[in-house]
């Protein structure tokens, strides 16, 4: 453990890895709180993959490729919007073209673009320890707003989730509360597809708050169990990594996984023990 | 009396079908107005046109200013398209009938979170409060988005079968609630129960297809086959055909 602290003070790129899992984490904690309270899991997978595109068609330009993803992400978060709310298209319909054709776009680009072929390994895995100071900042700009915005507008964001169909008639602008939303949706999963790769993204955004669900009945302790979830997860991952020499992303999510399975048991013992406990008093009366 | 607003020859639909031709009608504060009329005849979507929920396709729907302060709807969905595994409590759903374009930030406020309480207390949902919507029963849900419906005092109240999934207890102190607030606020009630309506309700509105508003709450069955409205008036026992309703007495629509 000292050799580590040690090492984590004496390398940079460690240190620089441990503030992303930290911004990360804050950021999939809202972020993926209101994708799931929402059911957009698959939403969400969606536009990670499309995002594919925009980092291919990038790179083919010469452009930084975090800027292709986030248009392309935002653009196909948008489409899928405005296609399900005319109706023709079924919802998930419209995910899965999306997907398809992002990823295909991108393979297309990369497979065009000549010489160096970038190590798109990265993008697929995230690469963690390559994190750089820029990068941060990013993250620390979104988790910012994210936090702001979630703090100002926690309950109006609440209700409209909810049942716009009902904030609706209150005269409130659901429309644009909800693509705002999604931008930043959008915004979180380029920023974090750097630290965690695409494979493994959906899971960081739905896993930590499936498991908080166990624990908590409003949004706002979805959100907090979540980033706390987040946190340790992404923790001891690293650490697991690091030690073993396995790669970041796929232990944070093995962690990940093995806490959502020890929720799921204690939130199952504690209601058949409570279940006992009634009936015994049931007896003795 | 003060217009609170106007629907002029409005038609409505969804897709390129039209649902509802050329309705037109005006609501005053203090109308209690019950609509009434067959299955997919269009009474929800007269309620989503009202609340702009649904965009006319012809004709204009006017709102007439409101005070200060004041929110316009309170609305009770006949069936909602929620999520009922949605991470929000009882307590939360109700002081979501707050929401505006003009509370917009913040937190609740002591006195409004007392209110909500009390519309709880008085829908017998207060002691679900911290229950999350997940755990209730339908009946409680429906009281609950009652308490929704109820907590910003809106001018005009909408209500969507508002007895659907409540036990009869409920119903009867639901309309005796009704009455009382009548003398605050305009109320607009989908029914299929028109025998029990017509002694609550001041008018009604009969939709299938297109609206005819009838200025009484006496109605006969020739009054609703000349609207277009294919309902049956039981009444049990006397008076066969001149049908005035009185109080006491219990009408079924549509029976078999
Ligand atoms: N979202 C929708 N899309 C397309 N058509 C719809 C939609 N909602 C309703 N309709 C159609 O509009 C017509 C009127 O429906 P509406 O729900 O207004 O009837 P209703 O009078 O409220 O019926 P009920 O007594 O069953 O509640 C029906 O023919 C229905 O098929
Ligand atoms: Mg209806």
């Amino acid at each position: 453990m000292f050799t580590i602290l040690q090492e984590i003070l004496e390398y940079q790129f460690l240190q620089n890895a441990l503030w992303a899992s930290v911004l990360v984490s804050v950021a999939a904690g809202i972020v993926g709180s209101y994708i799931t309270s929402r059911r957009m899991v698959f939403l969400s997978g969606g536009i990670t993959h499309a995002s594919f595109g925009g980092i291919g068609i990038a790179y083919y330009f010469g452009i930084n490729p975090v800027m292709g993803a986030l248009v392309f992400a935002i653009l196909s978060a948008f489409g899928i919007e405005a296609l399900a709310n005319r109706k023709t298209v079924r919802e998930d319909s419209a995910i899965g073209i999306l997907w398809a054709f992002g990823m295909a776009i991108g393979i297309i680009f990369v497979f065009l673009t000549p010489g160096y072929a970038p190590n798109l390994m990265n993008f697929l895995f995230g690469s963690i320890l390559t994190v750089t100071q820029s990068d941060l900042l990013m993250l620390l700009a979104l988790d910012v707003i994210l936090i702001a915005l979630f703090w100002l507008f926690f309950n109006p964001i609440l209700f409209i989730s909810f049942d716009p169909e009902f904030a609706q008639t209150q005269k409130v602008p659901v429309k644009v509360v909800q693509y705002i939303l999604t931008a930043l949706m959008a915004a979180a999963i380029v920023l974090s597809i750097r630290v965690v790769g695409i494979i493994l993204l959906i899971s960081l955004f739905s896993i930590p708050p499936a498991t908080a669900n166990f624990f908590t009945k409003t949004f706002k302790g979805m959100i907090l169990w979540s980033i706390a979830i987040s946190l340790i997860g992404t923790f001891v991952g690293l650490l697991a990594s690091y030690r073993v020499n396995i790669p970041s992303g796929a232990a944070i999510i093995v962690v990940f996984v093995v806490m959502f399975a020890l929720a799921k048991l204690v939130s199952y013992t504690t209601m058949r023990v409570r279940i006992r406990t009634e009936n015994n008093k049931l007896h003795q009366a | 009396m003060n217009k609170i607003l106007e629907v002029n020859n409005v038609s409505a639909g969804y897709g390129s079908e039209v649902v509802l031709k050329n309705v037109s009608i005006e609501v005053f504060e203090n109308d209690f107005i019950g609509v009434i009329g067959p299955n997919g005849g269009g009474k929800t979507t007269f309620l989503k046109l009202l609340l702009g929920q649904l965009q006319p396709m012809q004709g204009a729907i006017h709102h007439f200013p409101l005070n200060e302060g004041e929110t316009l709807f309170g609305y009770l969905p006949q069936t909602s398209n929620i999520d009922k595994k949605f991470p929000i409590t009882v307590q939360d759903v109700v002081l979501s009938g707050l929401l505006s374009p003009k509370r917009f930030f913040g937190s609740h406020t002591k006195a409004n979170k007392h209110k909500a309480a009390e519309l709880m207390q008085m829908a017998g949902v207060l002691h679900l409060a911290s229950k999350s919507i997940g755990e209730l029963s339908g009946g409680q849900l429906q009281r609950t988005f009652l308490c929704r419906a109820l907590i910003a005092d809106p001018r005009l109240l909408v209500l969507d079968e508002p007895n659907t999934f409540v036990d009869n207890k409920f119903e009867k102190e639901l309309y005796e609630l009704l009455k009382e607030l009548n003398k605050q606020m305009a109320i607009i009630m989908v029914s299929h129960d028109v025998g029990t309506i017509t002694s609550y309700v001041k008018t009604i509105a009969c939709v299938n297809r297109s609206l005819h508003y009838h200025k009484s709450n006496k109605i006969s069955q020739q009054q609703l086959a000349s609207y277009d409205c294919p309902l049956q008036i039981i009444t049990h026992g006397k008076v066969p055909h001149t049908v005035l309703l009185d109080h006491k007495e219990t009408l079924t629509p549509n029976p078999k």
